[in-house]
């Protein structure tokens, strides 16, 4: 049996890219790279992270994490509307301080923004990272939610700048992850001082 | 699936670079191919018991108490006062627990170090669910226990002092010479964690007044599953496992000859190199230390500069998160260990590093890098040019600007 299957099979295949463009999830398929406890999907995002860097203009930032935690998020978005006329995510940018698995889901949540109208957008959530990155250990799930907060928080800036009103679901995320970030800094006051200075 | 598996690892092959480079000899050791010899020449005729009265049992007696001679004769010590157990963490669970219990009468204060490993921590923690005082040390920022410190803390009823030799995340050698010599006029048992340091770095039991030291094949370049504790003779212990008497009723378990004629052969070879050894690696310790701190912004020296390990290299970068850090290592081929909460089980930075003064988030940007037996000047010439490039991919993608560094 498994003879014949290697005589069906072609010697020569097609090539893949070293580097795939945007979705990677079937990377693990053909055979990637896992690494520790990270699936190929991760380890590819995390190789060669994809929309990293930063939108000088942006029309929304999100900052989530904390650096005594482990992890610092920052989310940019460029904002523009379709031909519906429907506002969406036109550009979205990264940068991260962080695990492997940090930055795979800012990598991952830009993949699955990109393109989205702002409503779908919010409404990404932990699980749709999850998904995206072919599974993360369960130590690190957190990493997931914390990628999901930095969008919610992108968008409400947006908002906020542009003087609108926020829709209550979006008011209550972000009133949430507010409270989170106050406890934490509240714990470490000495050190955030520290992180703004270094902010650039 | 024969095509397929073998599609999967040629990719593997084209992903991975040809070079993979151990340095992580700290958290365990491949065993040295002369042990490996000698063991595939002589453990077939060591299988009987050793409590056996048989001729085949009295070879593996042989065997064992050989075995015993050689590891006595590395630390200056009697071959009775040597006792095998299966790991460093049950020899290190005996010392403190057995001692204690075994004194319990006369005393129930413990003295330990903050930067023990975690088999002599959570012993003591043990302990003290079980009525028995303990005293944690500090450190100083090196991880130096400071043995006037140590005069000041015992107390009337302590009964036991445990300092490790050597601490196996920051490398640092603590004063345990000095540390005995106190416990010895005060009448109090020393025992000392010397896992990372038994066969590098010289011991001798009597110059250094140990009563009780705990030592480890895998570490040295021997199988894993064989370590021992010395005991001093006279000391009042009480054994962990109950049976059948073997280990002069310390340690009850049909005895582990095998492993431990592989520790005794991997001891009589680091006792015979070490000098020489030990000089060998601290050239490339030292080298690979100042290269990273000269070519690195923003990285700093774990440990003490000169009273540590000859293999360990411990640092720490700004603004670098460790996992990320030993992922793109391992990816580059070089396997490395980090103190990182990130990387750890519990999400806690190391308690070495907080210990010895660094802030959660600095302890974030640890990397140990553990020389060894075959590690060579090339391999530290190749972490030295792939390092910066690393931290400063990981700064890129990073919000902080850490241009000013």
């Amino acid at each position: 049996m498994e003879k014949k299957i290697i005589k069906k099979t072609p010697a020569k295949t097609v090539k893949k890219p070293a580097v795939c463009k945007t979705k990677c999830s079937g990377c693990a398929k053909t055979g990637g790279d896992a690494r520790g406890p990270y699936t190929a999907t991760v380890m590819d995002h995390f190789k060669a992270p994809h929309n990293y860097g930063k939108i000088t203009d942006a029309d929304g930032i999100g900052k989530v994490g904390n650096i005594v935690c482990g992890d610092v998020m920052w989310l940019y978005i460029k904002v523009a509307k379709n031909k519906a006329g429907q506002e969406i995510i036109k550009d979205i940018k990264f940068e991260t301080f962080g695990c492997v698995a940090a930055i795979a889901t800012s990598s991952a949540i830009t993949d699955l923004a990109k393109g989205k109208t702002i409503e779908d957008a919010v409404g990404i959530n932990k699980q749709d990272i999850v998904n995206e990155l072919g599974g993360l250990p369960p130590i690190k799930l957190h990493c997931s939610v914390l990628a999901a907060d930095a969008l919610v928080e992108a968008v409400y800036d947006y908002y906020t700048k542009q003087k609108r009103e926020i829709p209550a679901a979006l008011e209550e995320k972000h009133q949430r992850i507010k409270k989170e970030k106050d406890i934490v800094e509240e714990k470490y006051k000495d050190w955030t001082q520290k992180e703004e200075e270094m902010r650039g | 699936m024969v095509k397929k598996t073998a599609k999967k690892s040629k990719k593997r092959v084209l992903t991975s670079p040809i070079k993979r480079i151990y340095m992580d000899f700290a958290a365990a050791t491949p065993v040295d191919p002369r042990v490996a010899k000698l063991a595939d020449k002589n453990l077939p005729e060591i299988f009987a018991n050793s409590m056996s009265f048989h001729s085949f049992g009295q070879e593996s007696r042989e065997v064992l108490e050989q075995s015993r001679t050689d590891i006595a004769g590395i630390i200056n010590a009697k071959p009775a006062e040597i006792f095998f157990t299966g790991s460093a963490t049950e020899s290190n669970n005996l010392a403190l627990k057995g001692v204690m219990f075994a004194n319990r009468l006369r005393g129930k204060h413990l003295i330990i170090s903050p930067i023990e490993h975690a088999c002599v921590l959570e012993s003591a923690a043990w302990l003290e669910r079980q009525g028995f005082e303990v005293t944690r040390l500090k450190v100083d920022n090196y991880g130096l226990v400071d043995p006037k410190d140590v005069e000041a803390a015992i107390r009337p009823d302590t009964i036991l002092v445990s300092v490790m030799h050597a601490n196996n995340e920051i490398g640092t050698i603590e004063p345990i010479a000095e540390i005995g010599k106190i416990c010895r006029q005060k009448g109090v048992h020393f025992h000392t964690d010397a896992a990372q340091s038994f066969g590098k770095v010289a011991i001798d039991v009597e110059k250094m007044n140990i009563d009780l030291l705990t030592a480890s094949s895998q570490k040295i370049y021997g199988p894993k599953g064989a370590a021992c504790l010395y005991v001093r003779q006279g000391v009042k212990i009480e054994p962990l496992l109950h049976g059948g008497g073997q280990e002069s009723g310390l340690r009850s378990s049909t005895v582990n000859v095998p492993a431990i004629y592989g520790f005794a052969q991997a001891g009589l070879i680091a006792k015979k190199e070490m000098a020489k050894e030990a000089a060998r690696q601290i050239k490339l310790r030292d080298k690979l230390i100042n290269g990273i701190l000269a070519s690195i912004k923003g990285s700093h020296l774990n440990g003490h500069p000169t009273k540590r390990l000859p293999g360990n290299v411990n640092v720490w970068f700004e603004f670098v998160e460790g996992e990320s850090m030993i992922i793109q290592l391992d990816i580059n081929g070089i396997a490395g260990s980090t103190g990182s909460a990130c990387s750890s089980a519990k999400l806690t930075a190391s308690h070495v590093l907080t210990a010895i003064g660094l802030k959660p988030q600095e302890a974030h940007g640890s990397l140990r890098l553990s020389l060894g037996r075959w590690s060579k000047e090339s391999d530290v010439n190749y972490v030295l040019k792939l390092l910066p490039k690393i931290i400063a991919r990981l700064r890129e993608i990073s919000p902080f600007k850490t241009d000013n560094l």
